[in-house]
């Protein structure tokens, strides 16, 4: 009886599904997929991407995705060929994830001029969202205004007001050694020096040692992913923080910590908007992730492309189709609502909020084994962990 | 005080010191590149990933069967010599009688493989080697604080240059591998086994990469790409110090060491291409090198 209701309710569904057209969309991820950010986006990017289709349930509601993938080298002209390819060729309807600031600022520009959908977890510029922002453009994960709030504040706060900056040299290292800078003069501190490296970098003992003859209370590591884990290892050898020095690494993912050691890496401060082991609900998730993963946990990286897709898809869902004004209207009136982010909201320059957490590295002792890596220190709340509309310069707001 | 060039003099001592560690790695592996171009004349791309297999091993030899420092450094350059053996009797020895573009692009092509094999494997992000405790903590010397390990990796790579360069050029087998560079049939004539040098020279230059990743795997991160970021800038020291020449290669790397350091202090964003820019004079002026033979 039950199994003939079943099957009846089947069929019901299927005819009544029959009638609306099915829509076709293609993902596009493009991340690092061999260099230096390959670990915090490339291949766990697709598979975040896949879990949230999955999760979705996208074939249940009539939408076929097709997920594609490719390697942008972080480089802005081979990012920006790909996506002009993706879009005009391929068939390519929205574009997630793009990591390096500079190439995320490339694809956003291509995307805009096609007018298509960027989603961006993977860059930091908040370029993305202020003067060169776009309406076709969404700011998932984080920036560095949230990093430099959430890491400078908490450095400033604790007396360490002097910085001298360690900087990658190109849009990211740029911007976040600029919001950095807002945060630290804002508190009356003071910027005894910089040296901007190129990117990527291997030696840092002689940025290291200028940073030590400055005189600055903090060393801030304005890099990322590789750069960012060499300096750290390289100051602990010169003995910079037994000197007396802090370091300040503002952008470390949870794949640094891991590759750098606890041993290394206890006590750093660092600020991310996602944890594996927050909640339940992210604990879940993650499980599946790492399964999917070869055992890694998911960066705040990977969490940003999963909850992008899926607000995505939630706004393919409500307009019935893939109008990009519609879409992007629709994903931006909806408050997001994910297991990964909780509750939070895209605002009209693009940037997504939600709360940002900082946390302290463990000790090794306090660790129960591998990527158990984070003491939560604070919760900033979404109103405060990103810079305000109106400072942010952009066109689309003061519209 | 007083400065030079708005710089404190303890400083520009310690930027010169720091160019020097780096010089040492720049001279091992540009000296293992001029040993294999010297004698086999065969311009080996595969010696970054090489560079980076010494690390690796030097890693997985800890990790999995606890082989310490010490070891790691008379082990690894044996384990990744005989790799090298093994590619220079299957495939290398092969392209002899070609071009030499045939030979550098098999090895780019072994290069890129091996390179995506450890990536796929390892990821990017790196793995934690400790530096043995013999050599961890430092000194300091007034101008700078010199961690013991990194004054060790100068040592080392000296005494290794010099022992390659005394061999090569001052022995009776470095005279029998630089007679046979230049006339293979007549040392063959004289009973000696030619081919089989030429082996053993392409396996001691590959482990010259491999010691040149043990002594790395402790200050950089041991990660795939860490032969490639390296690659490019030992051989603009090879082709600055003359292609094949043992001596040039010794001293342009740590020549070319210590100017990049003084590059990242006067004007960081341009020390990535310092090197080429030199390359470029010093191609204009000697298209040879500057210890290079005019061919």
């Amino acid at each position: 009886m039950t199994t003939k209701t079943l099957l009846l309710a089947a069929l019901a569904t299927t005819l009544m599904a029959g009638t609306a057209m099915a829509t076709d969309i293609k993902i596009g991820v493009l991340n690092d997929r061999s260099g230096v950010y390959a670990d915090l986006s490339g291949e766990g990017s697709v598979i975040a991407a896949r879990m949230a289709v999955e999760d979705f349930d996208a074939a249940n509601k009539d939408i076929n995705v097709e997920i594609v993938s490719a390697d942008h080298q972080n480089k802005p002209d081979v990012a920006s060929n790909i996506a002009r390819q993706w879009y005009d060729q391929d068939g390519v309807d929205i574009i997630v994830d793009v990591p390096t600031s500079s190439a995320a600022l490339a694809v956003s520009e291509v995307t805009r001029e096609k007018d298509k959908v960027f989603i961006n977890s993977g860059a930091g510029s908040t370029a993305l969202t202020g003067d060169q922002c776009s309406p076709n453009t969404i700011h998932w994960t984080y920036d560095t205004y949230a990093l430099a709030k959430g890491t400078g504040g908490a450095m400033v706060a604790q007396g360490d007001t002097n910085w001298f900056f360690i900087t990658a040299d190109y849009a990211f290292g740029h911007s976040l050694e600029e919001e950095t800078t807002k945060v630290v003069e804002a508190a009356g501190g003071e910027v005894m020096g910089t040296a901007r490296h190129p990117f990527p970098g291997t030696d840092f003992s002689s940025y290291l040692l200028q940073a030590q003859s400055s005189g600055a209370d903090v060393i801030g590591l304005a890099n990322a992913g590789g750069d960012t884990v060499n300096a750290i290892k390289q100051a602990a050898e010169f003995g910079i923080t037994q000197a007396g020095q802090n370091l300040a690494g503002l952008l470390i993912f949870i794949t640094d910590v891991h590759a750098l050691g606890l041993q290394a890496a206890q006590g750093l401060v660092l600020t991310e908007s996602f944890y594996w082991d927050l909640n339940d609900q992210t604990r879940e998730w993650s499980e599946r992730f790492a399964a999917e993963n070869g055992g890694k946990m998911p960066t705040m990286v990977h969490a940003g492309v999963y909850s992008g897709v899926m607000h995505y898809l939630k706004a393919v869902e409500a307009t019935g189709g893939k109008d990009t004004a519609e879409l992007m209207s629709a994903m931006k009136d909806t408050p997001t609502d994910d297991p990964l982010f909780g509750q939070g909201e895209v605002r009209a320059d693009g940037r997504k909020i939600h709360d940002m957490y900082l946390f302290q590295v463990k000790t090794p002792e306090e660790s129960s084994g591998p990527w158990d890596y984070y003491n939560l220190l604070a919760t900033i709340p979404a109103a405060e962990a990103f810079r305000p509309m109106e400072e942010g310069g952009c066109a689309l707001v003061t519209q | 005080m007083v400065e030079l060039f708005g710089i404190p003099p303890q400083a520009l001592f310690g930027q010169l010191l720091l160019g020097l560690i780096n010089g040492s790695f720049y001279a091992l592996l540009s000296l293992g590149l001029a040993v294999i171009f010297g004698l086999l004349n065969i311009i080996n791309f595969a010696h970054g990933a090489q560079y980076m297999m010494g690390a690796f091993v030097a890693w997985m030899m800890l990790t999995y069967f606890g082989v310490n420092y010490w070891w790691a450094l008379l082990l690894v350059p044996l384990a990744v010599g005989a790799t090298g053996i093994v590619l220079e009797r299957l495939m290398i020895s092969r392209l002899y009688h070609l071009d030499h573009l045939y030979g550098l692009l098999l090895t780019f092509g072994l290069a890129l493989v091996i390179q995506g094999l450890f990536r796929n494997y390892y990821g990017v992000s790196g793995l934690p080697y400790s530096i043995p405790a013999e050599l961890s903590g430092g000194t300091n010397l007034g101008f700078m604080f010199l961690p013991t390990y990194r004054g060790w990796v100068v040592v080392a790579s000296l005494a290794v240059c010099l022992g390659t360069w005394f061999a090569i050029e001052r022995t009776q087998l470095g005279a029998y591998l630089r007679a046979a560079t230049e006339n293979p049939s007549l040392v063959g004539a004289f009973g000696i086994n030619v081919p089989r040098m030429i082996t053993l020279t392409y396996g001691f230059g590959v482990a010259l990469a491999a010691l040149a990743g043990v002594l790395a795997a402790p200050i950089y991160s041991v990660n795939p790409n860490m032969g490639a970021d390296l690659i490019i800038v030992v051989f603009a020291v090879v082709v600055i110090g003359g292609m094949g020449s043992i001596l040039g290669a010794i001293l342009t790397g740590f020549g070319l060491g210590i100017v990049e350091g003084l590059v990242k202090v006067f004007y960081p964003e341009a020390s990535a291409v310092a090197v080429f820019v030199i390359m470029a004079l010093v191609l204009l002026v000697k298209p040879a090198g500057l210890f290079g033979r005019v061919a």
